[in-house]
């Protein structure tokens, strides 16, 4: 595992994969994107008639905690001006996030990962343009937001997470939380470069 | 995208109408661009992530954005940008696409 680096002729971002990692993404990505087609927008119009001539998106903030903090609260004095905000964006924000991490899925299958990984020394070796590398960069965050809001992550928290028995479950989600980071921080740095 | 309620009207100053008869011409500059976006910290995103959105997404130079970004990372939050409420309205969805958590308001 190198991460991502910037491939000084063609200028593309390239990362190589094993099949397990590649596999890992894939899965984190997917319960993304279904988190962000599933969960119902939270509802709003309590008039019948109304409810039923309203296409427009949700008022409310999200119950999931991982898509509240997705798609936080715009005005926090303002609970009427936050709740239009919430309309006119969130729909629009959530077919964002579930298209980026679309765009990780479709990338790793199109790389050569199979829809069930049982190859043994699958390398998956992935080369991205410029915005298709943006794009995965973005989706790292709402991945990474997403773990760390499940995990109760806070500030300045690693000797917590480093004490725990490598068994927990919940050390293992934070590996892999670290792993993403890690993925980040890279693609970031071959994006700046 | 709609922006129904909070549309800017064809004159480039945004003022609510029951005040704009109450002000001088200098005060209703003074509030044509009373609005700032402000981002927060947060325990997740990373410091190089949060400094490259500011100069991508802003046109920030390097340094601009690097003193924001400790502005956000050492004191909580820090204002990237002010202008009309519209403005700041797209600025607060746009760092939200990033996944920065940011919240517009009046500026004080």
């Amino acid at each position: 595992m190198s991460g991502f680096t910037r491939h000084r002729r063609s200028g593309r971002v390239i990362a190589n994969f094993t099949g397990f990692e590649a596999d890992l993404l894939r899965s984190l990505a997917s319960q993304l994107v279904e988190l962000l087609r599933n969960e119902e927008a939270a509802p709003h119009g309590q008039d019948p008639f109304e409810a039923m001539m309203d296409f427009s998106g949700p008022t409310a903030e999200p119950e999931d905690p991982v898509l509240a903090r997705l798609f936080p609260t715009a005005y926090s004095e303002d609970e009427e001006a936050a709740a239009e905000f919430r309309r006119f964006t969130e729909s629009t924000l959530r077919d964002g996030k579930a298209r980026a991490a679309c765009t990780i899925i479709d990338g790793l299958e199109e790389a050569g990962l199979p829809p069930q990984l049982d190859e043994e020394g699958l390398m998956i070796d992935v080369e991205l343009d410029e915005p298709t590398a943006e794009t995965w960069m973005r989706s790292f965050t709402d991945l990474r937001l997403a773990l760390a809001t499940r995990l109760g992550v806070e500030e300045d928290d690693e000797a917590y997470w480093e004490a725990l028995p490598d068994d927990d479950p919940r050390a293992q989600a934070h590996d892999i939380y670290d792993w993403v980071g890690y993925l980040q921080e890279t693609l970031v740095q071959s994006l700046a470069a | 995208m709609c922006h129904h309620g909070i549309v800017s009207s064809a004159s480039p100053v945004e003022v609510e109408p029951d005040i704009e008869e109450s002000l001088t011409p200098d005060e209703v500059t003074l509030v044509a661009t009373p609005w700032v976006t402000i981002v927060w910290n947060d325990p997740v995103n990373l410091m190089s992530y949060v400094t490259y959105v500011f100069q991508k997404y802003f046109g920030y130079d390097k340094k601009k954005a690097e003193k924001l970004m400790l502005e956000v990372h050492e004191d909580g939050k820090s204002v990237v940008s002010t202008g009309s409420r519209e403005e700041m309205e797209r600025d607060v969805q746009a760092m939200h696409e990033y996944g920065l958590w940011a919240t517009l308001s009046r500026s004080e």
